[in-house]
């Protein structure tokens, strides 16, 4: 948290009752004003995320990346391309692997949704969060939280045995950092153990 | 993101009455439906697509598989297309379906887009894409840039001299060679439409890319009953080995008895402004030997009347490739 003196805004990280630099940032953009006088229309949600029921509010444009990572501040979930392009954003809706980016948060409303921060906790990890550590599958960590999520929904999903059977159902991840063979070791590990 | 009213009408009925009221159901449209929201909220966030207004059909009943009664399927029009892909009847009964729909796309994606979406999905075109550009498709009458530009992965099948976009859906293809029908629900009542004449060619009208007006919605999809003893493939050629927009793909589903072909239904993927239906190669092949010679020379048919761009005429040879060796694999 810190104070970008030279434009007089603050820096915040969002918190309810604050006005962050970014809700300003979005509050002077221009919006379309079109039947109704609400230039934002606000929408109310209901989510069931990792177990609990959480109402919010927010603009009917925000995706459920937008409201898991500013509304709920569980930034486990990753923006990377914002386009369904890397997977970054990969979290479980009704139990199946979505890029949360490109779907809206008003329209799952009563959904359950699961995040990172839901598999496992530091003292009790998903078996593929250990498989995932033990086999030093990533290195920046900033796809690993999709790639989990995304490795996670896949053991429930029809897949051959083969690592190129892996490779292709993970291929909606992407990994800069080319931890490829490690994640699909740690998979592979997790598969054969179930 | 353009601002927009978000609403969920209960039933087909009150989608429909909401969507006849937006100007056009073709680019531009001011009210759209959204299902999976994996093209429309892309495009939106490009701000390509604008809409005031969207209409959420994900919780309407138009998500089962269902036999028909003559024998064959109905494929409801927000079924997504992973479960689509999985469906025990399609596996067995429209393998090239099934195969087409798991080329595409990611997991995550085939787990979010829906049947009605995916006939509607919407060209990758670097120039369509960003709003800093010139495009008849997004803004009719700014000129092509695509034609003298970058244009690698246009189409060379059913361009114009206003348009080169190639339609990049997989299961469209393979949708074409089972002769699926579409069926509508409008504010006039229902209608039912043959695969083929679904989507429109660019011609002068780029913008407009299928024959859907205002208050359409697509309720589901008719696939005819399955051709006993068909062989069916869909092979897709790309750069990277998933996850990737085809250069050129070739949906088969072909019948052949006593070492000839008796019955081909062919459709061309990557090369097209739409999903191409090639009747020019099933011409070149019912009656002939089912062997190399032909279908060599079914894909010369098929591509007799390319027209490739500046940057892609490989495309050429590599669709008739594509072809000519689906058809070897669906004799296998």
């Amino acid at each position: 948290m810190s104070n970008n003196e030279g434009s007089g805004l603050s820096v915040d990280a969002s918190r309810d009752g604050q006005t962050s630099r970014r809700e300003v940032v979005i509050a002077s953009a221009p919006a379309r004003i079109a039947t109704s006088a609400t230039a934002r229309p606000i929408s109310r949600v209901s989510l069931n995320v990792n177990g609990a029921v959480r109402e919010i509010e927010l603009d009917a444009r925000a995706t459920l990346l937008d409201a898991l990572r500013e509304h709920l501040h569980l930034t486990g979930t990753k923006k990377g391309c914002d386009h369904g392009q890397c997977g970054a954003c990969t979290v479980h809706i009704n139990g199946r692997r979505v890029n949360s980016c490109l779907t809206l948060a008003v329209m799952h409303d009563g959904d359950t949704i699961t995040t990172i921060e839901g598999l496992g906790t530091p003292d009790a990890l998903h078996p593929m969060q250990a498989a995932f550590v033990e086999h030093d599958g990533y290195q920046c960590g900033y796809c690993t939280s999709g790639q989990i999520m995304s490795a996670v929904a896949l053991l429930k999903e029809p897949c051959g045995p083969s690592d190129a059977d892996v490779k292709e159902l993970m291929s909606g991840n992407i990994c800069r950092c080319g931890a490829y063979p490690n994640i699909v070791a740690a998979i592979q590990q997790v598969r054969k153990s179930d | 993101m353009h601002t927009f009213e978000f609403t969920r009408p209960k039933d087909p009925v009150a989608a429909v009455a909401v969507a006849a009221k937006s100007k056009t159901a073709q680019q531009g449209a001011d009210i759209r439906f959204i299902a999976g929201g994996t093209t429309l909220l892309d495009l939106m966030k490009l701000n390509v697509e604008t809409p005031d207004r969207l209409v959420d059909i994900n919780r309407l009943p138009l998500d089962k598989i269902e036999s028909t009664r003559d024998g064959g399927l109905s494929i409801g029009a927000t079924v997504r297309n992973s479960d689509l892909a999985q469906h025990a009847r399609v596996q067995k009964d429209y393998p090239v379906l099934s195969q087409a729909i798991l080329v595409g796309a990611s997991a995550q994606l085939r787990n979010m887009a829906t049947t009605a979406g995916n006939l509607l999905q919407r060209t990758r075109c670097m120039y369509f894409r960003d709003t800093a550009m010139a495009c008849n498709k997004r803004e009719p009458g700014t000129g092509c840039p695509a034609i003298t530009g970058s244009n690698r992965g246009l189409a060379i099948l059913g361009t114009s001299e206003h348009c080169i976009a190639t339609n990049p859906s997989d299961m469209c293809v393979a949708m074409a060679a089972l002769e699926a029908t579409i069926h509508v629900q409008g504010p006039k009542g229902s209608r039912a439409i043959p695969f083929g004449e679904f989507h429109l060619l660019p011609g002068n009208t780029p913008q407009r890319e299928t024959v859907l007006e205002p208050g359409d919605l697509i309720t589901h999809v008719t696939l005819p009953p399955p051709i006993t003893g068909s062989k069916q493939v869909y092979l897709k050629l790309r750069d990277r080995a998933s996850y990737e927009f085809a250069l050129a793909s070739a949906a088969v589903v072909m019948t052949i008895a006593g070492g000839n072909v008796t019955r081909a239904r062919i459709a061309l993927g990557g090369v097209g402004t739409k999903p191409w239906r090639s009747s020019e190669a099933e011409a070149a092949l019912v009656g002939q030997p089912a062997n190399q010679a032909t279908f060599r020379k079914t894909a010369e048919a098929a591509l007799r009347d390319a027209r490739p761009q500046s940057e892609n005429k490989f495309k050429v040879e590599l669709a008739k490739r594509c072809l000519a060796h689906a058809l070897q694999m669906a004799t296998a």
